[in-house]
């Protein structure tokens, strides 16, 4: 239902209607954000990413052509924004330390021992992703949470598709080590001895 | 396979299902609590990322409200007053013409000096 109010909206912001292009960005401004979050791991850049986003939108709305969905394109350009946002960082200022973001969720758990399991894994890799070097974390965020296909987080961040496999690998890799650092984990041992 | 090259493959698939791993890493698996911990592990960790789709991370109140004003079209006016400034520098070119060669190269060498100067 959602999708289909979505795909309404964006046919109708293509012919022209301005407002179905604002009710566009009011239901998915909050998604874009998180996403530019995730990849700049701040907030006022995060916003600045959103910004540039929506304007590449609303300049290339014309060019969907509604094959892929619109949630897709949208997080392409805010990957797109955001590394061309990162590489102009890098050279201008040092990273500081970012405030911690407000994270609602958006599905949460009925059941609170899982949800109490859930919430302690997300908080972890939320700070375990914070730690990684932006390069990095960006392809592990594309892929890894937004299911993009390696071939797009490639165009997007402008690498080839070998090398964001490569530090997708890096990633994942850090990202275990981080999350279990001394390499064991109660009871799977146990459970797999023959 | 040893765990070395084992290790690799597991970063590298992560599966979800063990369908997804190529057998000679399959059969290490099979004896191997090391491996077999790691690739709980991976998994433990991609179900978590992919968890993270669900939560949103609110942005600050005033945001879509910047967003919504940065896509009003303040355009027209912006096209506009290039247009006007181009007719402007027109009309003075022309004017200059008319007055004379003299002027004319002023008002051109002012140009380039604009030019340069940016
Ligand atoms: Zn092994």
């Amino acid at each position: 239902m959602v999708s289909s109010t979505i795909s309404e909206l964006v046919a109708d912001a293509k012919d022209g209607d301005h407002r179905a292009f604002e009710e566009l960005v009011r239901q998915t401004y909050a998604d874009t954000y998180t996403l530019a979050f995730r990849l700049t791991g701040d907030e006022e850049d995060a916003r600045d990413v959103v910004q540039e986003a929506y304007l590449r939108v609303h300049k290339g709305l014309q060019r969907f052509r509604g094959d892929a969905q619109f949630s897709t394109w949208l997080h392409r350009i805010t990957a797109n924004c955001a590394n061309t946002f990162l590489g102009r960082r890098v050279r201008h200022r040092h990273d500081e330390l970012p405030a911690e973001p407000n994270i609602a969720d958006v599905h949460p758990l009925r059941d609170p021992v899982q949800r109490g399991e859930i919430g302690d894994l997300r908080a972890q890799l939320t700070e375990a992703l914070r730690s990684l070097p932006p390069k990095l974390s960006a392809v592990v965020v594309l892929r890894d949470i937004y299911d993009l296909p390696h071939e797009d987080i490639a165009d997007e961040l402008g690498i080839s598709v070998s090398a964001a496999k490569v530090r997708l690998h890096r990633a994942r890799k850090r990202l275990r080590e981080r999350l279990y650092p001394f390499g064991d984990e109660s009871g799977d041992q146990e459970s797999h001895a023959m | 396979m040893q765990c070395e090259e084992v290790t690799l493959v597991l970063a590298e698939v992560a599966p979800v299902e063990d369908a997804a791993l190529p057998l000679a890493a399959a059969r290490h698996l099979d004896g191997c609590l090391r491996c077999q911990a790691e690739l709980s592990q991976y998994r433990k960790l991609l179900r978590g990322l992919s968890s993270l789709r669900e939560v949103q991370i609110a942005p600050d109140s005033t945001l879509l409200d910047e967003i919504l004003e940065n896509l009003r079209p303040p355009a027209p006016v912006l096209k506009l007053r290039r247009r006007d400034r181009r007719k402007a520098i027109l009309k003075g070119v022309g004017a200059a013409a008319a007055t004379g060669a003299a002027g004319a190269f002023v008002a051109v060498s002012k140009l380039n000096r604009s030019t340069v100067a940016q």
